[in-house]
Parts: C-alpha cells; structure tokens; sequence
C-alpha cells in the first residue's frame, strides 16, 4: 500500500541508469500511531473537564418569613444512616402515612420506591386541585453517612425528578429511629 | 494515503496544541460519581477541595488571588512581600493555616505538591480561616469585575463568585455539612459538587 515514489522523474536524455529496485516505505505503523494519538488527545481534552451538580440549598434565615404550609402526606423523608444504607417514611415523622421503610441505593432500591411515591404524591396533589405540584422529598443524612451517599441521594433526585427537594438537618428522634433499626 | 496521513498529522497537532496540562493539585481526591453531566463552568470557579478532612482552596485567576491576599494580609495583620504577593498570585490551590503560608510561599514550586507538605485551611468555628477565604475571593471577583465594568470592557455581566465542593467519596458527611454552612454562613445558598462519570447501567 503505502511506498514512497521512488520513480525516475525525467532523468537526462541519453544517460542510461541501471535500473533500481523500489524501495517501499511502509507507513501504516505511522499513521497507525497517529491515529492513536490523535483519539488520545480527543478523549482526554473533552473528558478533563470536571462535572458537576448544581445544588441550591434553603435559605438559613429567611428575610421573608412567611412560608406556606404544604401537605404533609406529600412530604417524603429520607433518611441516610451508616454502611450506605438508608430509611424512608412518607408523612409527619410521629404519624407517618406511609411507615419507616428501609433501603439501600441503586436502582433496585430506593429507585423503585421513590417512582412509586412520586406517583402517590402526584395523584395526592391531583387530588387536592394542585396539578402542578407533586413530591417533596427531605434529605437527612446522619453524622454517619458518607459524602457519596449524599451524592448518590442527590443522583437519585436528578432520575427520577420530584417536585422539590432539599437537604434538611436530622432530628434526635429520626437518630433514634435509625439505631434502633441498626443503622447508625 | 499522503492525504490521510496529511490529515492526521495536522489534527495530531492541533490536539497537541490545544490540550492543557494538568495543574498539579495539593489534595488528590476521588470525586463521587452521579449521572448529571452538566459541566462545571469555565472560569470563575472557585473550588474547595475536601478530603481526609483537610480542605484546600483553589482561587481562580492572579489578579483575583492576590487581591484576596491583601485582604487576607489586613485582617490577620499579617504582612507580605512583593515577592510572596507573586509567587501566590502564580500558585492555583492551596491548603495551610495561615502562620505556614509564609513558609509555603518560599518552597519550591515542585515542593508544594508534595503529600503532606500542606495539611488544610483549618475551617472549624473557632478558627474559621476557610469562611474568610471564601469570603475575600468573593470580593476580589467582584473588585475585579466592578474595575473591568469601569473601563468599559465588553461582555463583562456582574455575577458572584461560583464555588464548588470538591469532595473526596469516602469523606464523611459532617465534614461536607461543615465546609455547606461555612456557605451558607455568607448566604452563598446555590453551588457546584464537582462529579465523576457514572455508567449507564445506574
């Protein structure tokens, strides 16, 4: 394939060369290389570029401190406890509607439990004349969690979309509740 | 085959050019992976860096880093050289109190990064230097856009200081808790956790 012309290009007129063999130059390890390079470099320029997550936390104290009372049965609660795993409960933490539950992340997890609840929290919120609004999940994470949970949790967020969602400060009782399960 | 090697050759350039070599970093962490794949803003990004409980801070242009610094050197009273106003203004990230910075400064650039040679911003409430970092960066970005909008350059829109966490995946949660409320603390309620690439299959 690849060969360098090595041809006579119009030599004199009347001089008579010997003729030589070809010496072919193959260049397909070259170009080979070079296109290793190349995918190199585009892979890693685009892919430095760090990702990241935009995340929006409450406001700590409110200039306006009017706040509008939402529907409780609508408010999920989850809470992170140690070697990743996690429990959920639907409602006020004394009465709950939906018991604590627990969990552990991914998508046979906690995944399958908040698509069923963000349905429950759409048609709660149908119900009440609010097309529009839906679930409202809480994110505690215990002292015992790790960084990657939270992230994991906030993952979860982005997939499966509730209405709002935010990080909350856990509670005596809720750490109460976690050891008494085991996980914290 | 001439053209095609021509062609590769020239985009093999062109990609040699452009890519940039990775700042060296003081903190090495592992970042949590998540499927959202939003980019982190180009400039402007102030990033804390958060593993094994040590933060580390990264001020994004000179200008902006060594008017941080003045500030810095007026509220500790801590007085600095031309020369160390320099050598910080060219140094990205870094992590020591605030007494170490000056022996920081004199080490040699290629020793700085060294593990164990800085040992975090100390960040607790009592001693809360990272707070004052982030809270000077903020005003040094806005100095400099306040200037740049001054002069009359083009395309310059005032915007606060983005921050981003830059959190280590086994870094526990209090510590993450801890460097969100020195944030929020200064009402900087909207910010950036710095991700990996998750697979597909999540």
């Amino acid at each position: 394939m690849a060969e360098l012309n090595t041809g006579d290009g119009g030599g004199k007129k009347g001089k008579v060369r010997s003729k030589k063999s070809n010496p072919g130059v193959d260049l397909t390890a070259m170009v080979d290389l070079a296109f290793l390079l190349i995918t190199f470099f585009m892979l890693t320029t685009t892919l430095a570029k760090p990702q990241s997550m935009p995340l929006a936390m409450p406001d700590k104290d409110p200039i306006d401190k009017t706040s509008t009372p939402i529907d409780e049965s609508r408010l999920l609660t989850v809470l992170i406890g140690k070697d990743n795993k996690l429990m959920w409960y639907r409602g006020k933490f004394e009465t709950p509607v939906e018991a604590p539950t627990e969990a552990v992340f991914g998508k046979d997890g906690i995944r399958k439990d908040l698509i069923k609840q963000i349905k429950i929290g759409k048609a709660l919120a149908e119900r009440d004349g609010k097309p529009e609004q839906g679930l409202i999940v809480n994110i505690k994470a215990s002292d015992k969690a790790s960084y990657k949970n939270l992230v994991d949790m906030l993952d979860e967020m982005a997939i499966t979309h509730p209405q709002l969602y935010a990080i909350g400060d856990i509670t005596p009782g809720e750490i109460d509740l976690l050891t008494k399960s085991g996980l914290y | 085959m001439t053209a095609m090697c021509d062609v590769a050759f020239l985009l093999l350039s062109f990609f040699i050019m452009t890519a940039t070599a990775k700042q060296p970093e003081p903190k090495p962490v592992d970042t949590p992976a998540s499927t959202v794949i939003d980019k982190l803003p180009d400039e402007g990004v102030a990033v804390i860096t958060v593993g094994e409980k040590q933060a580390f801070l990264t001020i994004p242009g000179a200008d902006v880093r060594r008017k941080t610094l003045e500030r810095i050197s007026a509220k500790y009273n801590v007085a600095f050289t031309e020369d160390e106003y320099k050598t910080f203004a060219s140094m990205e990230g870094f992590g020591v109190p605030l007494n170490e910075l000056k022996g920081l400064l004199k080490l040699e650039a290629a020793k700085r990064n060294e593990a164990g040679v800085q040992k975090g911003i100390p960040y607790d409430s009592i001693n809360n230097q990272l707070g004052d970092w982030i809270k000077f960066t903020r005003e040094a970005e806005k100095e400099k856009l306040d200037e740049e909008i001054a002069a009359g350059k083009e395309g310059v829109v005032y915007k606060d200081l983005d921050v981003a966490i830059k959190g280590d995946a086994k870094e526990d949660y209090p510590t993450i808790k801890r460097i969100i409320d020195i944030l929020q603390e200064q009402k900087k309620n909207r910010f950036f956790l710095v991700t990996g690439l998750r697979d597909e299959n999540f």
